[in-house]
């Protein structure tokens, strides 16, 4: 298959941001105009001379990917070729933290743009450091775990809330585990007319400590043991939830596997900080229905 | 030498000069404008969103984005997609668009902003000097200075014009002191559609995002190739040189008006004193100089219009023969106790033969009053340069001593 986000660009064996794009991409079709922040997936993609965008692709800076398509999209209009789709695409540190301002005001406008936020929980491209979407007690390079400290001391910024309360017509979490509702959900993202939101759940095999193999695995875990619940929002109300039912499984599956959490397995304590993860996961499947 | 209008053939109008660059914009037909309020530029923002709401700038999108750093962020998606570009911004609201004014130059996005031009926090003061743009001079933006309201209302076409240049491909701020002349109203020629529709010719970029002829924008060099983006950029720079004196010439021809093209010099033939400026405070020297004159002092003046790209040639010709020559700026670089355009106009004699002395003198910082006795006494230290040499290189020529 002749795919639009092209092989050959020099992300990690595993890397969940090029699958993310390659799925966006799928979703999207050629139609389109794609922006980037600054991280992983611009400097992976585009090492001058080469790229691995078959679309045409834009990068600015790291705070802004959501104003340029803003004006991507006005200027598609006044120019009368708004049947391009415009897709602004990047990590969760250019979109729930240092883009804040401008996601917030790209939505707030209401313009016609499809964001979709791969939220791998870090600041990868820099050498894993925290992030408003670290979960609770990951280690990094900013939060690390130490003598008196299990890590990460907040629980993730519940972005997909904040893009609800902007009024966005279409909102949902996706996950790498289950790659055909990530297309889907995109798909219908990109047809849904003004600003829609996609959360991306994307395990990184380098920043998060598993093997390379294990990225749809680990991506499948959050969601089996309640910590990524995955959901549609329309007009903001949720419309459809993907149900665990019998699937669901303690979160030390999902968090023995991964490095970043490795501590609560070793450290004093740790069983302690094993019962507050379980608690989020429970309240996630209450508060979502996901049994 | 400025040619200001041909009263015999001109319509004027009585208008604020806000609205005349507002008026301007408009007919240079944009298919974006974003910009977001901040004194003393909001007149011209309010203008357009006029014109946009009743409907005279037609296929146009006017984004009422969250803050300067998304104004300018929204054109470089607009501006790369093709579509020609408008902002206008000044003081807090370019500082805040540092960071995206080197992205926009670096990605060859020929858009134009005009600067209000104020004083910069702290303290917080509304009104003009020109510390705003000049602390961003090496950002890759052209940068123009208006003398007056009709140069200023002018300016936005000729600017255009050389920003959207093939050999160019560089944003430009287009720079008016704030409060001077934003918000004065003087008798203009408000500018000519049908004019403008024959001088600048629409937009059609070489490379653009386009699904049909896919495109990366925006790429990461790394050391390997780095050097020569920046390369490019200052050769884009010296070919303005060029394209600035072009678009002027181009412009008389079409408009009949001229306030020159990189510089433009008055009374300086027989000068033995140059006094050297940008922006409105030029009008006071005009002033100054004619008043003098008649006492027989021989000072003239050399008009800066263009700051980036820097004219060295130009004002190495315009002051070879000068006696004495004196820089004067709005803005200071702390720490060096000098304005910009002095310290440039140094660095541009030195390793050369001509062997003028150079002074600097700031004056009319955070919008303090310039009246001719200023520039007077700036002349009178000139004098003393000649006659006893250099005493005092660079200072503030307009001190209050006694709140020290
Ligand atoms: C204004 C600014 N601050 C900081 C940086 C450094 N920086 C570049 S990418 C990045 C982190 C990117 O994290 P994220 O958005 O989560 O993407 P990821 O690399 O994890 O996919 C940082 C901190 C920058 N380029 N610009
Ligand atoms: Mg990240």
């Amino acid at each position: 298959m002749n795919f639009l986000f092209k092989s050959g660009h020099r992300g990690c064996a595993g890397c969940c941001d090029a699958m993310v794009a390659k799925f966006t991409l799928m979703a999207a079709g050629e139609n389109c105009i794609v922006v980037s922040p600054t991280g992983c997936l611009e400097v992976m993609t585009t090492p001058y001379p080469e790229s691995a965008w078959g679309v045409p692709w834009i990068h600015s800076l790291f705070e802004n990917a959501a104003s340029v398509a803003s004006g991507i999209e006005a200027a598609l209009k006044a120019m009368g070729k708004d049947d391009t789709k415009v897709v602004a695409i990047g990590g969760d540190g250019g979109t729930i933290d240092i883009g804040m301002r401008a996601i917030s005001g790209a939505f707030e406008r209401g313009h016609d743009i499809t964001y979709v936020c791969i939220d791998n929980e870090a600041y990868m491209n820099t050498g894993v450091q925290r992030s408003g979407a670290t979960p609770y007690d990951a280690s990094t390079t900013t939060s690390p775990a130490g003598a008196i400290s299990f890590g990460n001391k907040r629980p993730k910024k519940d972005m997909p809330a904040i893009m609800a309360a902007h009024g966005a017509p279409y909102i949902a979490t996706t996950s790498l585990g289950y790659p055909k509702d990530m297309i889907k959900k995109i798909k219908k993202a990109i047809d849904v007319e003004g600003p829609t939101y996609i959360h991306a759940h994307a395990p990184c095999t380098t920043g998060w400590g598993f093997d390379s193999s294990k990225t749809v695995e680990v991506a499948k875990l959050a969601v089996q043991t309640g910590l990524w619940p995955l959901y549609e929002m329309e007009n903001g109300e949720i419309t459809s939830v993907k149900k665990i039912g019998k699937q669901k499984k303690p979160v030390e599956d999902y968090l023995k596997m991964q490095r970043r959490f490795k501590h609560l397995f070793t450290k004093e304590g740790g069983d302690e900080e094993l019962k507050k993860i379980q608690a989020i996961a429970d309240e996630n499947i209450v508060k979502f229905g996901l049994e | 030498m400025a040619v200001i209008r041909d009263l015999n053939k001109d319509k004027m109008d009585v208008v604020e000069g806000s609205y005349a660059v507002a008026h301007s914009v408009k007919v240079c037909k944009p298919n974006v404008i974003s910009a977001y309020p901040i004194t003393p530029q909001t007149h011209i923002v309010e203008d357009l969103s006029q014109f946009i709401a009743d409907g005279e700038i037609p296929n146009c999108e006017y984004i009422n984005v969250e803050s300067e750093f998304s104004a300018l962020s929204a054109l470089v998606g607009s501006s790369a997609v093709g579509a020609r570009c408008y902002s206008a911004t000044t003081s807090q609201g370019l500082e805040l668009m540092h960071e995206v004014l080197f992205n926009v130059s670096g990605m060859r996005l020929p858009i134009v902003m005009t600067i209000a031009n104020r004083a910069v926090s702290a303290p917080i003061n509304i009104w003009n000097d020109q510390q705003d743009s000049i602390s961003q001079r090496d950002t890759g933006w052209i940068q123009l200075y208006a003398e007056d309201l009709q140069e200023a209302s002018d300016m936005h076409a000729q600017a255009y014009k050389i920003a959207e240049d093939k050999d160019v491909m560089l944003p430009v701020m287009a720079c008016m002191d704030g409060f001077i002349l934003s918000h004065v109203y003087e008798p203009l020629v408000l500018l000519e559609q049908d004019l403008v529709d024959e001088y600048l010719p629409p937009y059609e970029p070489e490379y653009k995002l386009d699904p049909k002829n896919p495109m990366t924008f925006g790429s990461f060099a790394d050391p390997e190739c780095y050097t020569e983006f920046r390369y490019l950029q200052q050769k884009a720079m010296d070919n303005a040189l060029g394209k600035v004196e072009e678009a002027a010439n181009d412009f008389y021809k079409t408009f009949g008006r001229y306030y020159g093209g990189l510089i433009d010099e008055y009374e300086t033939e027989d000068a033995e004193i140059i006094l050297m400026a940008m922006g409105s405070v030029i009008g006071t020297i005009k002033e100054t100089i004619d008043k003098l004159r008649a006492k027989g002092v021989k000072v003239g003046l050399l008009k800066v219009r263009a700051f980036r790209p820097f004219p060295v040639e130009a004002i190495r010709n315009a002051i070879k023969n000068a006696k004495v020559v004196v820089a004067i700026d709005k803005n200071i670089s702390l720490g060096l106790n000098e304005g910009a355009l002095f310290t440039e106009t140094k660095a541009s004699l030195y390793n050369t033969s001509i062997d003028v002395p150079v002074i600097g003198r700031m004056i009319g910082h955070g919008g303090r009053d310039i009246p001719l006795s200023t520039i007077e006494k700036i002349i009178d230290d000139a004098v003393n340069v000649m006659k006893s040499g250099i005493s005092v290189e660079s200072q503030y020529a307009d001190l209050k001593e006694e709140l020290l």
